[in-house]
């Protein structure tokens, strides 16, 4: 913990040079340097591609031989209601550091609800086994440090593909230590328990991604620059907090057939949203929760 | 540890709302598509209540997805757009055979994608953003986000106004423009290959996909 702060400083430091545009008297060649990391002049994102490429090699065999086996046996011998636990104590973990992030980005409504998550979920859920949160209307809402720094206006810079690590870019890769501060193995002084809790929490992420990495296989031409791609765009693209109004069916039949205002839609649209928030709430799930449980067992 | 993690979870969720994207848009019959909010908002709710009502969709019968995309989406898609724009520079340099054949394998492509989404479509809502344009615009974004357990995925749609009816000509998926996603990746394909290059190894990627279900 007494190293964290030094870490922020200096970050924040770091960051703020790299940052902002008007790195002045720091001399051009500095000012080059950085554009070719931070891309700022809109160059190409992937100085390192052929490095990176190496990397990725290396990443993707560790996951053919040890990662996506154990995942799969995972998956396979632990039963699903036991996977769901596990899958959402990461998760709570996961809320916390979510909540401090959304303060830092000076989204405090959103903060609280995420703390509100994080303390609902720890006490009522047993120590975030059970996600009672998300029945109460509290919705997950990841953020992460890279993000942080992205809101504060630093851009993602270069791509990085780290060993092991996977792919990153240069923000993400200095906000990563600060990640870490947050990661579910702290909660550990014991060495071998962090490791075991850290291991955990790899083979269930990549459980979670068992099906979806098959699919990708499938409509990436390049993997690699199909991963690097989606990367940066969602990486630098941002969320906001505007309010959403659950789309229920009833309004499917109404909305078209009424006789709307044809010529004023933003005038529907914000009555429509004025009534949302209630509906948001209370309203998910009780639509249409009949038959749920049929199509995960499919697979 | 945590970024390929985070990437992971992130690039699933892509694939999931990818597909469950151009979903949401099948139900065009019974849809207003005179305001580009409302289009979507009938398209999003008679997809995600067919889906939810249909076995063989969920199960991900690519055959009759298809089939349901073709009836109602498409009539609410310009694709030729959609695939132009993913295409780039090199599309005028495409005969329009060529572009033709484009236009159908990154269709099947994205069916693909589509299949695999809809078998991961349970208990979600769908969320509409409020609109944030103005009534002149011929070009807006209409945003909205797929709620279920987790994060939200962040789904939306760029729409053109052709003629008195809106148009999709894009998808934004956890972030990820989709023809945004495909340019770099096609034109490194046509830098090395050539666009019939390009052509056969989209073919060859959704012949692939089709033959071995017997692998699953």
């Amino acid at each position: 913990m007494r190293g964290w702060a030094r870490w922020l400083a200096l970050m924040t430091l770091a960051l703020g040079l790299a940052g902002c545009q008007t790195v002045k008297g720091v001399g051009t060649r500095i000012d080059r340097a950085l554009d070719k990391v931070m891309g700022s002049k809109g160059q190409r994102l992937d100085p390192w591609e052929s490095w990176n490429r190496k990397v990725f090699a290396f990443n993707e065999k560790l996951d053919q031989n040890v990662m996506k086996p154990v995942a799969t046996a995972y998956s396979d011998l632990v039963p699903s209601p036991v996977r769901t636990g596990i899958d959402n104590f990461f998760g709570n973990i996961g809320d916390a550091w979510s909540a401090v992030n959304l303060v830092l980005q000076g989204r405090f409504k959103a903060g609280v609800e995420q703390g509100m998550r994080f303390a609902v979920n720890s006490t009522l859920g047993f120590v975030g086994v059970l996600d009672i949160a998300t029945e109460a209307g509290l919705d997950k809402n990841s953020q992460d440090f890279g993000k942080t720094l992205g809101k504060w206006g630093m851009g993602t810079g270069a791509y990085v593909v780290w060993p092991f690590f996977g792919p990153s870019s240069v923000r993400d890769s200095l906000a990563l230590p600060v990640d870490w501060q947050a990661s579910p193995g702290v909660v550990f002084d014991d060495g071998s328990k962090k490791v075991a809790l850290t291991s955990l929490n790899l083979i269930n992420t990549r459980a979670n991604f068992l099906r979806a990495g098959e699919m990708l296989e499938g409509i990436a031409l390049d993997k690699y620059t199909f991963y690097r791609d989606a990367y940066l765009q969602r990486r630098g693209s941002f969320d906001d907090d505007d309010e959403v109004e659950v789309l229920v069916p009833g309004s499917a039949a109404s909305a078209p057939a009424e006789p709307a205002p044809a010529t004023a839609p933003a005038a529907s649209t914000a009555s429509a949203a004025a009534s949302a928030p209630e509906a948001a709430a209370s309203e998910p799930v009780a639509a249409v929760a009949a038959d749920a449980p049929a199509s995960a067992a499919s697979r | 540890m945590t970024l390929m993690t985070s990437l992971r979870r992130r690039v699933f969720a892509v694939a999931t709302v990818a597909t469950l994207s151009l979903g949401f848009v099948h139900a065009a019959h019974a849809v207003d598509g005179s305001a580009p909010d409302q289009l979507i908002r009938g398209l999003s709710i008679e997809v995600l209540e067919t889906v939810k009502s249909d076995k063989d969709i969920q199960a991900g019968n690519i055959g009759k997805i298809i089939a349901l995309v073709d009836a109602k989406v498409m009539p609410h898609v310009n694709f030729q757009r959609m695939t132009a724009s993913a295409v780039g520079r090199f599309w005028r340099q495409a005969t329009p055979e060529q572009q033709g054949k484009l236009q159908a394998e990154f269709k099947t492509l994205l069916m693909r994608t589509y299949a695999g989404a809809l078998t991961q479509v349970k208990d979600q809502t769908i969320g509409l953003k409020p609109l944030r344009a103005q009534p002149t615009d011929t070009e807006v974004v209409v945003r909205t986000e797929i709620r279920g357990k987790g994060d939200a995925i962040q789904l939306d749609y760029r729409l053109e106004k052709a003629g008195a009816e809106w148009k999709i000509y894009d998808v934004n998926v956890l972030g990820i423009w989709l023809a945004d996603q495909y340019r770099n990746s096609f034109a490194q394909e046509i830098g090395a290959n050539g666009i019939d290059g390009l052509i056969k190894s989209l073919a060859d990627k959704n012949a692939k996909a089709s033959a071995p279900a017997a692998k699953s």
